[in-house]
C-alpha cells in the first residue's frame, strides 16, 4: 500500500499546536529534574534553557541557546511538548534546535540578540516559532517572519507583572480599535503599526490575532496567572516564577490550576493559601537592561 | 439535547465554535455541575497529562466515568482519544485512561511536531475527502473487536465509534469543516430520542 500524501510544517499544524496548549501553562526549565517537576505538576509544555531569566539578568554575560545534551535529556525525561530558545535573528541555533526535534522554538528576548536589524526567516523552517511582542505592530511583524503563536513580553526575571499587563493590554487594545476602523482608516494603521496591510485587514475582519497569543514575563502568583487569562491571555508562560519561589512545585501546580479557573475567584483563593515566597520582586525603574526592548 | 465541551485545557474554543457551526449551542464544562447538565459531551485535543490531572482536581473524573457507563454520546479528539482510551503506550505511568473505547493508543505515535501532518481521508459515510490535521497525534495500536473502524491512515485506523463513543486521531475543529460534528450531534440526538 503506498503511503498517504502527508503535509508537514504547514501554517494548519504548526498553530495547530498551539491551540492544544491553550489554558495551560508553559515552564522554563534548566535540567531534567525541573522538567519532571513541571510536567507532575500539570504544564502543557517545558521551555527548555540555560539559565532562567532572573539568572541571566544576575549574572550577565552572552546568554545563548542550551546544550543540546541538557534538551535531549529533557526530551528524554518528559512526554509533552519540549520548547527551546535561540537568540533573536540566530537561524543556525534554530536549524539545530530543529535538528534535535525541538517542538517549538522561541526567537527569545531574553537571550542576547545575534542580528540587531533582522529576525529568523521562520518560513524556511519545519518546526513552528514563537516570539514575544510588545505591541500590535510587533506581533504581525513577527507573524508576517512566519511566527505561529505571540507571547506578550512583559519584563522577564523580575517576578512583576506591570510590563505584561502594558503589552497585553496595548495588543488587544489596538485589536478592539481596529474592529472600528473604516477601509480607509486600515491603511493608516499599517502603516502606524509598520505591519502588512493584509494582515491588518485580516483583524479588521476577525477582531482577533492570526495566531494564539500567550502571556510571558513576570508572572509570579496565580493572581498573575488570573489577571492576563482576564485580560484576554490565552495561556501563559512562567519563567523565573516557579523554580526561583521557596517552594516550586506546590506553586507550579496552583499556577495551572489557577490558569484554568482564572475567572473563579473562590478556587483562586483556595489554591493561592500557603504556597511560600514568591520569587523575590525587581522594580521596572531600576533595571539595567530591559529585555522587552530586544526585538525590532 | 445540550452538547457540552470540556473546557480544561486545549482546544476547546474551536470545538464550541465547529459545534455552533454544526447548528448546536454548546456549553463550557468545567465543574461536575456543568457535566450534570449536558446530555452529550466532546473531550478535545489538548496534553492528555494536563487534562487527565485536571479532571481529577475538578472532581470530574468520577461523574465523567458514571455517565460514559450510562452511554453518553462522546466524541474525544487527539488527547480526548487517549483519554477515552483503554490503555495508553508511551504515556506517564501514572497515566489513567478511562476505557471507554476498546482501544490501545500510543501517544506521539507519528513522532514529534515536526512529523505532524495534514492530509485527506476517505471517511466511511462521507460524501468527498475529509481534510485531516494530525498534530503530535497518538496511533491506535489495539483496536477491539466491537469497534468499527471510520478511516484509517496508512493502514492505521484514525476515526473510531463503539455504542456511542466516537474519537479521533486527528483534529476535525481545526479543519473549518463541521460534518464529523454535525455527524456526532445527530447520532447523539437519535440515542437520545431512543432512550425516552
Amino acid at each position: 500500500m503506498s503511503e498517504t500524501n502527508r503535509s508537514t510544517g504547514t501554517q494548519l499544524v504548526k498553530r495547530g499546536l498551539a491551540e492544544m496548549l491553550k489554558g495551560g501553562v508553559i515552564m522554563d526549565v534548566v535540567d531534567a529534574g525541573q522538567a519532571r517537576i513541571a510536567e507532575d505538576a500539570g504544564a502543557t509544555a517545558v521551555m527548555a534553557l540555560e539559565r532562567v531569566p532572573s539568572d541571566i539578568r544576575r549574572d550577565g554575560g552572552v546568554a545563548r541557546m542550551s546544550d543540546p545534551e541538557m534538551i535531549e535529556a529533557i526530551k528524554e525525561t518528559v512526554t509533552i511538548p519540549v520548547m527551546a530558545k535561540v537568540r533573536i535573528g540566530h537561524f543556525a541555533e534554530a536549524q539545530i534546535l530543529e535538528s534535535l526535534g525541538v517542538d517549538y522554538v522561541d526567537e527569545s528576548e531574553v537571550l542576547t540578540p545575534a542580528d540587531e536589524a533582522h529576525h529568523i526567516d521562520k518560513w524556511a523552517f519545519t518546526v513552528p516559532f514563537v516570539c514575544g511582542a510588545t505591541d500590535l505592530g510587533e506581533a504581525l511583524r513577527r507573524i508576517s517572519e512566519g511566527a505561529c503563536l505571540i507571547r506578550s513580553k512583559g519584563e522577564a526575571g523580575t517576578g512583576n507583572i506591570v510590563e505584561a499587563v502594558r503589552h497585553l493590554r496595548s495588543i488587544l487594545g489596538d485589536l478592539r480599535r481596529i474592529t472600528q476602523a473604516d477601509s480607509a482608516e486600515l491603511f493608516d494603521w499599517a502603516k502606524r503599526l509598520q505591519a502588512p496591510l493584509p494582515l491588518v485587514q485580516e483583524i479588521a475582519d476577525t477582531g482577533r490575532l492570526p495566531v494564539p497569543m500567550f502571556c510571558a514575563g513576570g508572572i509570579a502568583t496565580p493572581a498573575d496567572a488570573s489577571l492576563v487569562m482576564q485580560l484576554g491571555a490565552e495561556a501563559v508562560f512562567v519563567g523565573s516564577g516557579i523554580f526561583k519561589s521557596d517552594d516550586p512545585a506546590p506553586r507550579a501546580r496552583a499556577i495551572v490550576e489557577a490558569t484554568t479557573n482564572f475567572a473563579d475567584p473562590t478556587l483562586l483563593a483556595k489554591v493561592s493559601r500557603g504556597l511560600g515566597d514568591a520569587m523575590p520582586g525587581l522594580e521596572i525603574g531600576t533595571l539595567e537592561t530591559r529585555l522587552a526592548d530586544r526585538g525590532w | 439535547m445540550k452538547v457540552g465541551v470540556l473546557a480544561l485545557q486545549g482546544a476547546f474554543a474551536s470545538h464550541v465554535a465547529t459545534l455552533t457551526d454544526a447548528g448546536a449551542t454548546p456549553i463550557e464544562v468545567r465543574r461536575p455541575h456543568d457535566l450534570a447538565e449536558v446530555d452529550a459531551l466532546v473531550v478535545p485535543g489538548g496534553e492528555s497529562t494536563t487534562m487527565s490531572m485536571l479532571l481529577d482536581i475538578a472532581e470530574l473524573r468520577a461523574p465523567l466515568a458514571d455517565r460514559l457507563a450510562d452511554g453518553m454520546p462522546t466524541f474525544g479528539t487527539c488527547a480526548g482519544m487517549i483519554l477515552l482510551a483503554v490503555e495508553v503506550l508511551d504515556g506517564r505511568s501514572d497515566q489513567r485512561s478511562l476505557g471507554a473505547i476498546d482501544l490501545d493508543v500510543r501517544r506521539n505515535g507519528y513522532g514529534r511536531q515536526v512529523d505532524s501532518f495534514e492530509t485527506d481521508l476517505e471517511v466511511d459515510g462521507l460524501d468527498g475527502t475529509f481534510h485531516g490535521v494530525f498534530i503530535r497525534a497518538p496511533v491506535v495500536e489495539r483496536v477491539g473487536p466491537d469497534v468499527e473502524v471510520l478511516a484509517e491512515v496508512d493502514g492505521r485506523p484514525v476515526l473510531c465509534r463503539q455504542g456511542n463513543v466516537l474519537v479521533s486521531a486527528f483534529h476535525p475543529e481545526l479543519a473549518g469543516d463541521a460534518r464529523i460534528h454535525r455527524r456526532f450531534l445527530e447520532a447523539a440526538f437519535a440515542s437520545g430520542t431512543a432512550a425516552t
